[in-house]
């Protein structure tokens, strides 16, 4: 279990934070949601040099406006379209509303989950109440044609654009990025490094339990190296005892 | 729309284009503690809210608000009959909600709440919308927190109707239909101002805009002027959907003391003393705060401390 701890460097960051690069070779970013999160992503991902759309569940006219003023560039559209052109699918709806999401309209695609399980705020989530699997784990679980990887989740969503630093600021702050499937971590990892961030790789969205709410980096502006370091301090999440259970508890309308 | 101040500065057509700078205080009425630090009683606490209400006015503050809780650490459910008592005790300062939980309550009880203390208070009565920062009203009241947006929208859409004066016909989902309702008291000066707390979802700055309400911005995190944006999207959202001018108001955690150093050592319950018995004014809330990454200030939360100012004005970066 020692493995899936460990960090490893990305192999596609590292790139200047504004360097020109045709938008051509950039990957493609369709954003679902238009709440705190979700256009503050858009506006990041645009600002970096990415194509970036951006979605709801329901007319893109009613985010005409929001992606005009604070996200301008992101291309407001219906959310399958956005799905479809979107090489990364970034899902930054509430988590509260992840029961009623839809998972064929993100099957085959990288999805980055930016949400947190906020008990206090929003409330129970049946879903998410197995504290032995990490919410991505279940999230992955139900999105399972999907690649998923957990990143963003941990920053907050004012500190996203405040905090982006080009390579090599000694002030530049680390993300984690968690998943089970190497190469989606690592092409989310290069987002991540674009965007203005150094990426830390975890193996598996179980290590990534450590990016969540009450962890060691969540919210935290850690370096490079003090994020590694605060990851190989927490504390392992053990095996679960058992596998995922094949049928998810209430709320799955599936 | 609705909540134009009356004293905005305004075009021939009689357009609000400039709106006052107005500064005020709000509290959650925190549990008071006495002298030794000892916490008092929640009519002790609900008491002191009182004097500080009456000691803003005095002061000069402009607006006095209190957000509805439920708790054992803000035991402030019924805010509208504590601004009753200061409003019977003052006769300038702008007495309001900070916020009330519209979701959880019925849209016409909260009118005739404050449509009532506008009368008492001569017309100094305020009300923000808005969701608070905690949830213990859902399941108090009954409703299911899973409804929220739902019920949010089909109340701030019953309310607007009945900030419009004159009998009522409307239908919704969430409560049974009126068809041509009178509901009273009828409002003396016209509708009373009127604000929906946003913590930073785009989506609600939208459904102010298009209700008439003034947008105020609950800023609880992050840099002030990431929300600058906001108050472009709330100018623009009002054109699109045809309203006049509104003020924007913003929100920040502040603490006051009678020195420097004070605030540090006497932030959160126990505050209390007299010898910093202004500072208690502005007790924040004693709210963690901590960095809240993605899920956090969910909108309309609760406020303390708010400046009114011209969208016109503001800074747009």
């Amino acid at each position: 279990m020692t493995a899936d701890l460990e960090t490893r460097r990305t192999t596609t960051g590292g790139r200047p934070l504004q360097e020109a690069v045709s938008p051509q070779r950039l990957l493609r970013i369709g954003v679902l949601g238009a709440g705190h999160v979700g256009p503050v992503i858009a506006r990041a991902a645009v600002t970096a040099g990415y194509q970036v759309s951006i979605a709801t569940s329901g007319d893109p006219a009613n985010i005409a406006l929001i992606a005009q003023v604070l996200a301008p560039g992101a291309e407001p559209r219906w959310a399958a379209d956005a799905v479809e052109e979107s090489d990364i699918v970034v899902l930054a709806i509430p988590l509260h509303r992840f029961a009623t999401f839809d998972p064929s309209l993100v099957a085959d695609k990288i999805v980055v989950d930016a949400m947190n399980y906020w008990p206090p705020v929003d409330g129970v989530q049946e879903m998410f109440e197995d504290r032995r699997f990490g919410t991505s784990e279940v999230v992955a679980h139900r999105l399972s044609s999907s690649r998923i990887v957990k990143t963003l989740n941990q920053i907050g969503y004012h500190d996203l654009e405040d905090q982006r630093r080009p390579v090599g600021s000694p002030d530049r702050r680390a993300l984690g990025v968690a998943g089970d499937d190497t190469a989606a971590v690592d092409a989310v990892a290069g987002v991540i490094e674009r965007i203005g961030y150094d990426a830390v790789p975890l193996d598996s969205l179980r290590a990534g339990r450590v990016l969540e709410p009450g962890g060691p980096v969540f919210g935290v502006p850690l370096r490079r190296a003090e994020f590694e370091a605060a990851v190989r301090a927490a504390p392992r999440s053990p095996a679960p005892a058992q596998p995922f259970p094949m049928t998810l508890p209430t709320g799955d309308p599936t | 729309m609705t909540t134009a101040p009356s004293d905005a500065v305004r075009d021939s057509e009689g357009q609000a284009t400039e709106f006052p700078l107005v500064l005020g205080l709000d509290t959650f009425g925190d549990l008071s503690g006495d002298a030794d630090g000892r916490p008092q009683s929640h009519a002790q606490t609900i008491r002191n809210v009182v004097e500080e209400g009456v000691l803003a006015d005095q002061i000069g503050v402009d607006f006095f608000g209190i957000g509805e809780h439920h708790t054992d650490d803000f035991p402030m459910p019924a805010a509208d009959v504590v601004l009753a008592a200061i409003a019977a005790r003052t006769n300038r300062i702008r007495l309001g909600s900070a916020v009330t939980v519209l979701s959880s309550d019925d849209p016409i009880r909260v009118f005739q709440r404050y449509s009532t203390l506008n009368a008492i208070s001569g017309g100094r009565a305020e009300v923000i919308l808005g969701r608070g920062s905690s949830i213990e009203s859902f399941p108090l009241f009954g409703y299911d927190l899973a409804d929220y947006e739902d019920l949010f929208e089909e109340k701030t859409s019953l309310f607007a109707e009945l900030l419009k004066g004159g009998p009522v016909t409307w239908q919704g989902k969430t409560r049974a239909a009126l068809h041509d309702q009178d509901v009273v008291p009828h409002t003396e000066y016209g509708p009373f101002p009127t604000w929906i707390g946003v913590g930073g979802s785009p989506q609600s700055v939208i459904r102010a805009a298009r209700l008439g309400f003034s947008l105020m911005l609950a800023i609880i995190g992050g840099s002030p002027a990431r929300f600058a944006p906001f108050s472009q999207l709330f100018t623009q959202a009002l054109q699109q959907f045809g309203q006049p001018s509104l003020p924007v108001g913003v929100h920040s955690p502040g603490h006051i003391a009678a020195t420097d150093e004070r605030p540090a050592r006497s932030s959160g319950r126990g505050g209390w003393s007299s010898s910093a018995r202004s500072a208690s004014l502005a007790d924040s809330p004693s709210r963690p705060r901590s960095p809240s990454p993605s899920r956090p200030g969910r909108e309309e939360r609760s406020m303390s401390g708010r400046q009114k100012r011209s969208p016109r004005r503001s800074p747009q970066t």
